[in-house]
C-alpha cells in the first residue's frame, strides 16, 4: 500500500512517470494521488525516488 | 517516508526548501538509507556541508552536523577527523562548492587520503544563486552567466579525485537510486578519502535554461545517457563518446592520514600520546 503525505508533496511528477504500474496521478491540487491501490506491486521505487520524502510504501 | 528512516531526519525542519523535482532530496534519501544499511551509530556520525543547495541538507539530518563556509566543508571535516578519528565524517557538497570555491581543499583532502566520505551533488549549476555556471557545467550549456552557451570545458570530478589521490571514487545518479545507496555505503565503509559524484537533476535553474524538460525528463536523460562500468569495459572507446560511466570507478588500498598521524604521535611520544 502506498501512503502519500500531501503536505510534503510538491507535485514534481517523478513518481507519476516512473511508477511501473502507472497508478499514480496528480490531483487538482497538483499532489500525487494513487488511483488504484490494488495494482501496486510494492516495488518501492516511488518511495526511493521521491525527493520530498512524501511517499511511504507499506509492504504487505 | 519509511518510519525507520524518520529518526535520521529533523522532522520539524521538513518539508525542505528544495524546488519541485530537485534531485538533492533523492541523494539525501540514498545517504540515510546507506547509513541505515550500515547501522552506523548516529552519535558517532557527523555530517559536514558547505554552502549551496546541496549543503542545506545538513540542516535536515538528525546527526551532529556543521553547515560551514562556502567551499570549506572539507577543511572543517579534516579538522574534525583529526581531532576525533573515531567518528564517521561525511561531507555533503555541491559541484560549485567542491570544485570552484573549495577546489583546492578538494584536491588536497584527496591527496592526504584522509578517511572522509565526500558526496558531491552534481547538478551542473549554481542553483541557489540563480543558475550561474559552475566548473561542472557542460560545454555549450546555457547559464545565467553564459546566455549564449558555455565555452569552458567542465572538470571530470571523478578523474580529478583519482588523480589527486582519492582511494575510492564512484559515480551514481538519482535515477539509479538503489545503486547510489550501495555506492554511498561502500564509500562510507572504505578507509581513506572516498568520493561519490551523485548526478542530480536541477530542473529549475539548469533544466529550464537548457530546455531539458521537467524532473522526470531529466531523470530519463540519466537513464539513457549512462552506462555501467562493467558494460563500458566491454565497449570500444568510440562507442562510449557522450556516455557517462556510473558505478565504482576506482578503489585502492593506501595509508590513511589519521592512522599515519597516530603512528607519528606514538613514535614521538614513545607510545604515551593520545
Amino acid at each position: 500500500m502506498v501512503i502519500i503525505n500531501t503536505k510534503f508533496c510538491k507535485g514534481c511528477q517523478i513518481c507519476v512517470d516512473f511508477c511501473p504500474k502507472h497508478i499514480i496521478k496528480l490531483d487538482d491540487m497538483q499532489k500525487a494521488q494513487i488511483i488504484d491501490q490494488s495494482k501496486c506491486i510494492s516495488c518501492g521505487f516511488c518511495e526511493l525516488r521521491c525527493p520530498d520524502y512524501a511517499i511511504t510504501v507499506v509492504k504487505e | 517516508m519509511n518510519e525507520t528512516l524518520k529518526k535520521y531526519f529533523r522532522m520539524n525542519r521538513l518539508p525542505h526548501i528544495w524546488c519541485p523535482g530537485c534531485g538533492n532530496g533523492i541523494v539525501v534519501g540514498a545517504l540515510v538509507r546507506a547509513i541505515d544499511k550500515l547501522g552506523l551509530n548516529p552519535d558517532k556520525t557527523s555530517i559536514i556541508s558547505g554552502i549551496g543547495c546541496s549543503s542545506r541538507s545538513s540542516g535536515y539530518l538528525n546527526f551532529d552536523t556543521v553547515h560551514t563556509a562556502h567551499g570549506r566543508a572539507l577543511t572543517f571535516a579534516t579538522g574534525l577527523k583529526l581531532a576525533r578519528p573515531d567518528l564517521n565524517v561525511i561531507v555533503l557538497t555541491g559541484d560549485g562548492d567542491a570544485t570552484a570555491i573549495g577546489g583546492n581543499h578538494f584536491i588536497h583532502a584527496a591527496r592526504r587520503n584522509i578517511d572522509l566520505t565526500t558526496i558531491v551533488f552534481n547538478n551542473n549549476i549554481y542553483g541557489m544563486t540563480g543558475g550561474q555556471y559552475s566548473p561542472l557545467t557542460p560545454t555549450h550549456s546555457k547559464a545565467t552567466t553564459s546566455p549564449y552557451g558555455h565555452i569552458e570545458n567542465p572538470f571530470d570530478i571523478t578523474e580529478l579525485a583519482k588523480a589527486s589521490g582519492a582511494s575510492y571514487v564512484a559515480r551514481g545518479t538519482t535515477y539509479h537510486t538503489l545503486e547510489l545507496i550501495n555506492l554511498i555505503a561502500d564509500a562510507i565503509s572504505h578507509k581513506g578519502f572516498s568520493v561519490v559524484e551523485a548526478i542530480t537533476a536541477c530542473p529549475i535553474s539548469f533544466g529550464r535554461q537548457n530546455k531539458l524538460g521537467n524532473a522526470p525528463a531529466m531523470m530519463k536523460w540519466q537513464k539513457e545517457n549512462t552506462i555501467s562500468v562493467k558494460a563500458a569495459s566491454k565497449l570500444p572507446a568510440e562507442q562510449l563518446a557522450g556516455k557517462v560511466v556510473i558505478g565504482e570507478l576506482y578503489r585502492r588500498q593506501a595509508p590513511e592520514y589519521t592512522a599515519e598521524y597516530q603512528k607519528v604521535i606514538d613514535r614521538v611520544t614513545g607510545g604515551n600520546g593520545q
